[in-house]
């Protein structure tokens, strides 16, 4: 990796944008305020958001209002017309602001992106991303909280994937982009301003594969999102207790990398998913019951779980921070779940 | 602009842009669509097609004058009453019975069936089990090809149902302020399944819906090829010239259920007998053959070959095999 200066979780995916819409002329963007200020000329002016959190900034100066298009707020046609330009020719990239607002545009997902290719007897092509946005930790409350991606990876015929570091957001949104299958690439908002070292070079990361971010021996902890910075953290506390803990980055929920998974647990015996979304029906549950059902005689205790409960999220700040995991709610469950080093 | 006007009857009886040739590739779109789901109507009686049918028969002027309109490379999106725009698009007749056969041949290998029929290589872009589903595709569709510079448009099908849908709303004003190549048809057949329109909407012509977004709305006889084929060709050519989209409201109605097997208790039978008086087949050969110099004889030979054609195309679906069981696990993805 040729060194330099690490760069956020944003710049990150900006420059994955300004690189793969340079690459090929039929790549283009639309969501609502993706530039900002549509209705003015000056550049200055109509790039005044470049994005809700910024991603998108400097792209509809060097590309055009054409390829970089604010909409109105019409979630369902624009969801709907990313899959109509994908099924004749072009390969576009449409941002669902937050996740929250998905039941606008659930049945173009559900009904019309996802099954496209598998109704028309595979001579479709759907090469579409959907950028959006989940996550908690900001008061935003039920409506602009959500990290409902659970409701997605349920349906076959899409991807879905969710990058937790800046290397990782780069080089899978730029396969995202490439791939000829609809990809739903989901960013946690409070993962924007983190930072890590991204190379210079051109590189790209395969959809469901995932990684082991740290290794260890005596647990194996699968985090997602901004979870795995969570697990990171706590695997490091751990450390003093002399606690040994793998984390496991599966970086796609689907496709899943099942043997990262299963190899894992199979070496430390111990299982603990951590994720954002609700617990039931979610994919913290599709992971325990992937390792109960095909790495059962590996466990030495019963797999858990560290979710949110199944409430909406909270506004105030006092219940929020009960709503969420965190390390320290990690560490807690490690110990109870490890049996203690003689 | 955005002026709702009425295509009058009358003015269809001077037929001077319609040449005998187009005459009689009217007559052989229409015969192909009717019969095709007149073979439906039978065979889904005698049991011999799984699952849900809903045929095109009395509503065929609408996709044969639209279609002998547009050009090949055009693209169109369709409803779960699709099989006549596919016909009329050129979708192989015999694929798509297969396909209604659940048959490893069909179109959509018997992935799709009678409501998911798609043809991409004639730019048919899908029939859609959703009310209203398909109109942000054309959307698309037509963002796709004004972007790329193709000259194409797409025509999205629908019925009277979606306009009450709010991705109807957002389309037609996405499609408005983008002026996008895209005309919207609507075929209104008075009924959302059992619901009559005058019960589910507060407007007599939907057409006048097309004011929100200050785009042409249309109020077109249905069942008049001709008037159909004319505003067809004048919304295509405002779209092709960048002037954005249009809305046609074709007055229509279907002859037999919404689906096959329906009881039509919410119908009063007249309708369908009143409606076959004005079957747009009988009204080309009435009204417009004669003044073409479309003859009787040319007419009698499409039926036999369309016929013919029909015929083989129920074989070929019959004696077509099922798919293999495991061919269920793939076309999920390109890759996976």
């Amino acid at each position: 990796m040729a060194d330099r200066k690490k760069i956020t979780y944003r710049q990150a995916l900006n420059e994955a944008l300004h690189e793969e819409m340079a690459r090929d002329e039929s790549v283009f963007i639309l969501g609502q305020d993706i530039a900002g200020g549509a209705q003015n000329e000056a550049p200055d002016e109509f790039d005044a958001w470049g994005g809700p959190f910024g991603v998108t900034k400097g792209l509809v100066g060097k590309y055009g209002k054409s390829r970089v298009r604010d909409t109105p707020i019409t979630e369902g046609a624009i969801v709907g017309c990313a899959a109509g330009a994908a099924a004749s020719g072009m390969r576009p990239i449409v941002e669902l602001m937050f996740i929250d607002f998905l039941g606008f545009c659930l049945d173009q997902i559900m009904n019309q992106a996802s099954p496209m290719r598998y109704m028309f007897g595979g001579k479709a092509k759907v090469p579409m991303v959907m950028r959006t946005m989940i996550g908690g930790g900001f008061s935003a409350a039920a409506q602009h909280s959500h990290s409902c991606h659970s409701l997605l990876v349920h349906l076959p015929g899409l991807k879905l994937v969710t990058p937790a570091t800046p290397y990782d957001a780069k080089g899978l949104l730029k396969s995202a982009i490439r791939d000829d299958d609809f990809v739903i690439f989901v960013e946690h908002k409070g993962l924007y301003e983190t930072k890590g070292p991204v190379p210079e070079e051109e590189y790209l990361l395969p959809l469901g594969k995932g990684e082991v971010v740290r290794e260890g021996t005596d647990i194996t902890i699968v985090a997602f999102s901004k979870m795995v910075l969570i697990a990171y953290e706590a695997a490091v506390k751990l450390e003093q207790d002399d606690i040994s803990v793998e984390v496991v980055d599966p970086r796609s929920m689907s496709p899943l990398d099942e043997e990262l998974i299963l190899n894992s647990v199979r070496k430390t015996g111990h299982l603990i998913v951590v994720d954002e979304d609700n617990p039931r029906c979610s994919i913290a549950t599709d992971v325990v019951a992937l390792v109960s059902s095909k790495a059962f005689d590996s466990l030495n205790a019963a797999p858990k779980m560290l979710t949110p409960p199944h409430t909406p999220v909270p506004f105030s700040p006092a219940l929020e921070k009960f709503y969420l995991p965190n390390a320290d709610k990690l560490v807690e469950l490690v110990k109870e779940t490890v049996p203690a080093h003689a | 602009m955005a002026e709702v006007t009425t295509e009058s009857p009358k003015e269809t009886t001077a037929f001077a842009d319609i040449d005998h040739a187009m005459g009689l590739r009217m007559y052989e779109n229409m015969r192909r669509v009717r019969d095709f789901d007149e073979a439906v109507h039978e065979l889904n009686a005698a049991g011999e097609l799984p699952g849900f049918v809903h045929v095109y028969v009395g509503e065929e002027g609408i996709a044969s004058g639209v279609m002998t309109a547009i050009n090949d490379d055009d693209f169109i999106t369709s409803t779960h009453r699709g099989h006549g725009h596919c016909v009329a698009k050129g979708v192989d007749i015999s694929g798509m019975m297969a396909e209604l056969y659940g048959r490893v041949t069909g179109i959509c290998k018997g992935k799709g069936g009678s409501m998911h029929i798609a043809d991409f290589s004639k730019g048919m872009l899908g029939a859609n089990g959703i009310v209203a589903g398909s109109t942000p595709i054309a959307v698309g569709a037509a963002l796709s090809a004004q972007m790329r510079n193709s000259g194409q448009v797409a025509v999205c099908f629908f019925g009277d149902g979606a306009t009450n849908e709010g991705i109807f709303h957002e389309s037609l004003n996405l499609a408005s302020i983008w002026d996008l190549p895209c005309i919207f048809v609507c075929e209104n057949n008075g009924y959302a399944q059992t619901t009559a329109t005058s019960y589910a909407m507060n407007v007599k012509d939907l057409a006048v819906r097309a004011k929100s977004y200050n785009i042409p709305g249309v109020i077109i006889d249905g069942q008049d090829i001709i008037a159909v084929h004319r505003a067809t060709k004048e919304a295509a050519a405002r779209a092709r010239a960048g002037k954005g989209p249009s809305l046609l409201e074709c007055k229509t109605t279907r002859f037999y259920g919404h689906f096959e097997g329906d009881n039509l208790k919410y119908r009063d039978p007249n309708e369908a007998i009143e409606a076959r008086k004005r079957d747009p087949l009988v009204l080309f050969a009435n009204d417009v053959a004669p003044v073409i110099g479309v003859t009787g004889d040319e007419m009698k030979a499409i039926d036999e070959k369309v016929a013919a054609v029909i015929k083989k195309a129920i074989e070929f679906g019959k004696s077509s095999p099922f798919p293999e069981p495991e061919d269920c696990l793939n076309d999920v993805y390109v890759n996976y």
